[in-house]
């Protein structure tokens, strides 16, 4: 097995789904993103979003919950050579959309997409892989894309 | 008319707003990781002291709520926020380990009226978060909806 075979590359490989309960948005919201809309039913109901919606720190970091939990969507035993490849820190992301609001009682399936993966110079026996991650809603509809990257440790291979 | 101190017109380019100052405990970064990013190094202190990270790290997804909390207390709750529709960019710049005192701080870069929604603006800011060593944790640019101090 090869690297790209191993993190799966250019397929949107399902990590898993999350329900936003209004108990879980509102503790979510409580603790990290208090604004009237993810906290209170009557005002969210007069805002723009239309009614009690998830942070979308929330919708995003449910992706991560759903990634980490699947071992990060990659193809599970590793038979190539060295040892299997360790996921590590992120630099960050970019292009984060939130294309609509996540209300009360959605629940979302998420993906993962390997793009790419190269050598990081800086650090011998490590990689780049960048990600892109998405999220759709019971209607189907896109509600959370975002491009990242992780480093990974794959030995000296 | 709005009795919040932030409406669209109160934002200025180029202005720069102090978000306060956060002290991250261990307990915090452990129950983050538990529900949303369980990976050792975010939930143990020696498996982070052996990750590149080096000591007990929050998750680059929890430094971002982070900053968010700090971003509403410091001025958001007081404005005629409407939400946003996305991040341009965040960089993990630095772990966030136990113990680190977090200042935010947030720039204006742009602001401009709505052309679909009329008493609406949206404000570009860049925010940061700095550690006590004076290094740049968290750097992240994003655009929010205002409205427009007549139309709230």
């Amino acid at each position: 097995m090869g690297l790209d075979r191993f993190f799966r590359l250019g397929e949107a490989v399902e990590i898993g789904s999350y329900e936003f309960t209004p108990e879980a948005i509102k503790a979510f919201a409580r603790k990290y993103d208090p604004q009237p809309f993810h906290v209170d039913e009557a005002a969210a109901s007069k805002s723009v979003l239309g009614g009690l919606c998830a942070s979308g720190w929330h919708t995003a970091s449910a992706w991560m919950k759903c990634n980490v939990e699947s071992g990060t969507g990659t193809d599970g035993d590793w038979d190539g050579e060295g040892s299997k490849p360790r996921f590590g820190p992120s630099p960050g992301f970019s292009n984060l959309k939130w294309l609509k609001p996540v209300h009360a009682g959605e629940t979302v399936r998420y993906t993962r997409t390997a793009i790419e993966h190269r050598a990081l110079a800086s650090r011998p026996g490590w990689r780049v892989l960048s990600l892109r991650g998405e999220g759709f809603d019971t209607s189907g509809d896109k509600v959370l894309e975002f491009d990242s990257a992780v480093l990974v440790e794959v030995g000296t291979g | 008319m709005t009795g919040k101190k932030w409406a669209f017109e109160d934002f200025a380019e180029g202005q720069s707003l102090d978000l306060g100052e956060k002290v991250v405990n261990a307990k915090e970064i452990i129950e983050f990781a538990r529900e949303f990013d369980p990976q050792p190094m975010h939930l143990d202190v020696e498996a982070g002291k052996a990750s590149l990270l080096g000591g007990l790290s929050a998750s680059g997804w929890h430094t971002c709520c982070m900053f968010m909390r700090m971003l509403c207390d410091g001025f958001l709750l007081d404005s005629t926020s409407q939400g946003a529709f996305g991040i341009d960019h965040v960089k993990w710049r630095k772990p966030v380990l136990a113990g680190d005192r977090l200042r935010g701080r947030v720039t204006v870069m742009a602001k401009r009226g709505s052309k679909s929604r009329p008493g609406v603006g949206l404000v570009t800011i860049r925010g940061e978060l700095i550690n006590q060593r004076g290094e740049h944790a968290l750097e992240m640019q994003n655009t929010g909806m205002f409205l427009a101090r007549e139309a709230a």
